[in-house]
């Protein structure tokens, strides 16, 4: 159900942070798309720089962060630069583009009911009646497995489990049919068992609704079930970007390689756990090449003089390496 | 003897029996008298012997980490008893806790919350020694913390530097290494890796095994899913709601688990694998975790439980032997029957 | 197979992306990050506060005029006879000699403001002083104590608030009567309270924090964790807290001097200074107003100074200004 029109371009996208202590370079130069119907998982670690981006598309980033360059266009218009750009994003945000935050907990207002979160996005963005918005907000809180959604819409957040609260936003977020949704570490604030259903629950919607899904992860096992495609990000880059089918049993990037390997796995026994020597890289320095290199098992001396690009490599994929499998 | 037919194993190090916690919450009503309580943990029992590493494993309101915090005596115990080395120190209190303390100690879940952020590393390292008089000042401390802090991969000219400055990985370093530094023989280890990186995860929990070989160390090491204590642990407790479920030699736990949450669990960690995570027969538990306050009798994990019977929703099933050395408190399962 | 205890680490703080922008130091030489973050480059950062700009320079003129005030002010403060008795100020046609005029007793209008400021700046500091001290201390028992000794000293806070503090002030002095001790201990008696409830307030969040459990768990006595662990933490509340205290008291000390109820002849204060005009409102008002003015301006400052050091002592708002100053120049600069 994929179909091949791109709804999302983000071309050469960079955010900085301006700190007393030097400009951070959270997203250096980031390009990727997002076709109609199709899960993209962004998988990054801290300082990959995949929440900074997510932020930019629908223009959260807060001040000391700032979009410093390139352009992020949906359907052809563009969210950055131009006269229309602060027009579009409010015509698009919560309607075309919706978002899911990380924690459930503080992302819903406490002094208002759910119901009337809910219904503040129907009512704003499709201009329908409190009582027409009310009972489309009954049927979306049954869709997303909320059992009696007539009594949740009047309950508090402070009511809810964090599951029921992350159903609700996703219930909010898919309020408007939006035809993307960015969903930023959905389950990372939740227990196993119910971050299984909020998958499982995104995978179902995903299917129904054929909305485009950019999952941001942390996990790789979180991607494996629900990303048609995966872009691995590392030091405010996309290092590999290719389908999950291929990238899981073949990854071409050392990182890559690094955070499979790193990644238990239930099904295989193993002796020790593997971990990638090193630690994140300071995002302060440009180093002069790969920003990898330091933590790589595969660094080369051109790896240390050259920052190497996106390139295709194979169907499908991209590798930004200088030494990839 | 013990009532929940768990025999007490030789000499353990740490012998917990019956234990609960419970946390008053503030009563209903404006003169009622009646006072409800958070059942944080309901009856447990579990010894670990020295050298030895049991993995606690439970999800939010598990009661996992306040077990742990109960055995340190952190946490008021509302009933049960603890002993350590032989000793029961369920009512120890003050100095005598204090010097307790020193055998006994806690690695925190947070690696940027859990040092002063106004302490350089040498401080915070030596403060253990410090307030038990093993040294008189930082400076005489500094060649023993050194020390410490190259056992933890840390290279010696951390010593000045601030908590900021390192990494999270690295943070949790620090925080073992202040474990170490009053040679505890007892460390309980609260979610030590779930702030991490993943790719960071094993040179933590690689660490505290090579610790555990070379120092003897016990260990509680508490996670909220079984991924990552399979490599530590000599065996494994599973908790729900304050209940201890399943309890057994690690390899049983995953390869042949009794207890049908234990089966949740262990089908609910994502494998990083499209191919084998589409096709895996699944359990996806429906349905929320239950209120902790005044619950209900019966087994908790009753409202959720796809093998439930009329039986569960009733009695409270105790912790019995189902195989040899493997645990698991169910009406319905009577033993493996994979 | 990786070693990870021999690949040497670079040391790089986990950037939680905005986060950990706001709290990365390069080189601490030893120092707190929050001693450094507060010294280094503040000048600078205080140029492009204007209204900060203003504070400090006034507070540091009116300081050291203050410090300085037997060099400085033309005249004692009670130099003077009948025959000097009231000369107009130099806009007036006076002299410059007695440049802001003289007062019916024949002293010199500017000199006793200078000294006035010195003994009104001396009570000040030391009320805030003795206020603070206590404050925090008792702040800090009742909060990192908690249950029936928490509850009993809020208590007592509670019911000393609820009284009128001037009125307290007033009965007090008139026992007691007016000094330079008197007038103290009374402002200090009316004043700790805010400290007790700040510090109470910044002591329950902190005590939640995992680093002064982990300081209970490695076994240091109750007294070592409040005053090595969570007292840093209210360094920057008490400061800003006791800077706009410092002009409560200013002025709680002028009211009390104006009612004749502070201090007494032959002290002098900026209060005592108004009260000399009281009588003579409506013939010679300049005798009122000019120490009012002195009085506000002071207390401006000192409001003003606040306000830049609330943000001067706490790194996320130096963060937060140090960005919008980059990015107004960048769009000045057409970016």
């Amino acid at each position: 159900m994929i179909s091949h029109e791109t709804i999302l371009d983000v071309r050469n996208l960079t955010v900085d942070f301006f700190t007393r202590r030097g400009t951070v370079h959270a997203v250096r130069d980031v390009s990727f798309s997002v076709r109609k119907g199709e899960t993209l998982g962004i998988v990054g670690e801290s300082g990959s720089g995949k929440s900074v981006t997510a932020q930019a598309i629908l223009g959260l980033t807060e001040l000391p962060g700032r979009v410093t360059g390139g352009d992020i266009l949906w359907k052809g218009s563009s969210l950055i630069a131009g006269r229309e750009a602060a027009e579009t994003i409010e015509r698009v945000r919560g309607k075309e583009i919706a978002m899911v935050f990380q924690d459930p907990m503080t992302s819903l207002n406490p002094v208002y009911t759910v119901g009337m979160q809910v219904s503040e996005v129907l009512v704003r963005h499709m201009s329908m009646s409190k009582k027409a918005a009310r009972s489309r907000a009954v049927e979306l809180l049954d869709m997303v497995g909320i059992s009696n959604p007539a009594k949740r819409l009047d309950q508090y957040p402070f009511e809810l489990s964090g599951g029921m609260r992350q159903r609700v936003l996703i219930a909010a977020a898919l309020a408007c049919e939006p035809e993307l949704l960015i969903a930023d570490e959905p389950t990372t604030a939740l227990d196993v068992t119910i971050q299984a259903q909020i998958l499982d629950l995104i995978a179902e919607l995903q299917q129904r609704l054929g909305v485009a899904v950019v999952l941001i992860t942390h996990d790789l096992g979180v991607v494996a079930g629900v990303c048609d495609r995966v872009a691995v990000m590392y030091g405010g880059k996309i290092v590999e970007e290719a389908d999950a089918s291929e990238i899981y049993p073949l990854p071409f990037h050392p990182y890559t390689e690094g955070l499979l390997r790193s990644t238990p796995r239930l099904d295989v026994v193993s002796e020790r756990l593997e971990s990638i020597a090193g630690s994140p890289p300071d995002l302060r320095e440009v180093l002069a090449g790969c920003s990898y290199s330091p933590r790589c098992a595969a660094v080369t001396e051109m790896c240390r003089s050259a920052v190497p690009v996106l390139d295709q490599r194979g169907e499908g994929r991209r590798v930004a390496c200088w030494n990839p499998r | 003897m013990s009532l929940a037919g768990i025999p007490a194993e030789v000499a353990p190090l740490v012998d917990v029996r019956n234990l609960s916690v419970r946390f008053p919450v503030a009563s209903t009503g404006l003169f009622s008298r009646a006072r409800s309580y958070v059942h944080a943990v309901e009856d447990v029992s579990f010894s670990i012997g020295r050298g030895e590493t049991l993995g606690l494993v439970g999800e939010s309101g598990s009661g996992k980490s306040t077990t742990g915090r109960a055995i340190l005596r952190s946490t008021p115990i509302a009933s049960g008893r603890v002993s350590f080395d032989g000793n029961d120190i369920t009512d120890v209190t003050g100095a005598a806790l204090r010097a307790l303390r020193r055998n006994m100690q806690l690695v925190f879940q947070d690696p940027y919350a859990s040092l002063n952020p106004r302490m350089n590393v040498l401080e915070i390292v030596s403060e253990p020694l410090i307030v038990h008089g093993i040294a008189s000042s930082v400076d005489e401390a500094s060649p023993i913390v050194a020390d410490l802090l190259s056992r933890c991969g840390l290279p010696s000219d951390a010593l000045t530097r601030y908590p900021h400055a390192f990494s999270g990985g690295q943070r949790q370093r620090i925080g073992i290494a202040r474990a170490l530094a009053l040679q505890p023989k007892f460390i309980v280890a609260d979610e030590p890796v779930s702030a991490l990186d993943v790719s960071v995860r094993a040179q933590v929990v690689n660490l505290l095994q090579d610790l555990q070989r070379d120092m003897g160390i016990s260990y509680l090491f508490i996670a909220h899913d079984l991924s990552v204590v399979r490599h530590i642990s000599h065996r494994i407790g599973i908790l729900y709601s304050g209940h201890l479920v399943e309890y057994a030699p690690t390899n049983n736990v995953y390869e042949s688990p009794i207890h049908p949450y234990t089966e949740a669990l262990l089908s609910s960690v994502p494998i990083p694998d499209p191919a084998v995570q589409r096709k895996r027969g699944r359990i996806v538990l429906q349905g929320e975790i239950p209120n902790p306050i005044d619950p209900p009798a019966g087994c908790r994990f009753a409202s959720r439980c796809p093998l439930v019977e009329d039986r569960c929703r009733v009695e409270t099933p105790r912790l019995e032997e189902k195989a040899p050395g493997h645990f698991a408190a169910c009406f319905v399962r009577s033993a493996n029957t994979q | 197979m990786e070693n990870p205890q021999h690949i040497p680490d670079q040391y790089s703080a986990s950037t939680r992306e905005t986060e950990a922008a706001l709290h990365e130091e390069q080189n601490l030489e030893g120092r707190p990050y929050e001693v450094t973050a507060a010294t280094k480059g503040v000048f600078r950062e205080l140029l492009t506060d204007k209204t900060g700009v203003f504070g400090v320079a006034i507070l540091a003129i009116l300081g050291l005029a203050a410090l300085f005030a037997p060099w400085v002010a033309p005249h004692g403060p009670t130099d003077g006879s009948l025959s000097t008795a009231n000369r107009k100020p130099v806009w007036n046609g006076g002299t410059w000699e007695y440049m802001l005029g003289t007062d019916p007793q024949g002293y010199d209008m500017l000199s006793r403001l200078i000294y006035g400021l010195r003994t009104t700046l001396l009570v000040s500091l030391s009320v805030v002083l003795v206020a603070g001290v206590i404050g925090v201390v008792i702040g800090l028992i009742s909060g990192y104590r908690g249950g029936r000794t928490d509850r009993w000293i809020m208590r007592w806070v509670d019911v000393q608030v609820a009284f009128p503090g001037l009125l307290i002030a007033m009965i007090m002095i008139a026992v007691i009567g007016g000094s330079k001790t008197a007038v103290i201990f009374v402002l200090s008696f009316n004043g700790w309270m805010v400290y007790a409830r700040m510090t109470r307030g910044v002591v329950l969040s902190v005590k939640e924090q995992p680093y002064v459990e982990a300081a209970e768990l490695i076994g240091c006595p109750p007294r070592r964790i409040m005053f090595r662990h969570i007292l840093p933490n209210l360094v920057s509340a008490i400061s800003t807290l006791a800077v706009l205290e410092f002009a409560r008291i200013i002025l709680a000390e002028a009211t009390l001097s104006f009612l004749g109820l502070g201090l007494q002849f032959p002290e002098v204060s900026l209060g005592i200074v108004a009260s000399t005009g009281r009588d003579y409102i409506f013939s010679t008002p300049r005798l009122i107003v000019i120490p009012g003015i002195a009085i506000s301006l002071l207390v401006m400052a000192v409001n003003f100074a606040a306000s830049w050091l609330r943000v001067a002592l706490d790194p996320r708002e130096r963060e937060k200004r140090f960005a919008a100053n980059a990015l107004n120049s960048a769009t000045g600069a057409g970016q």
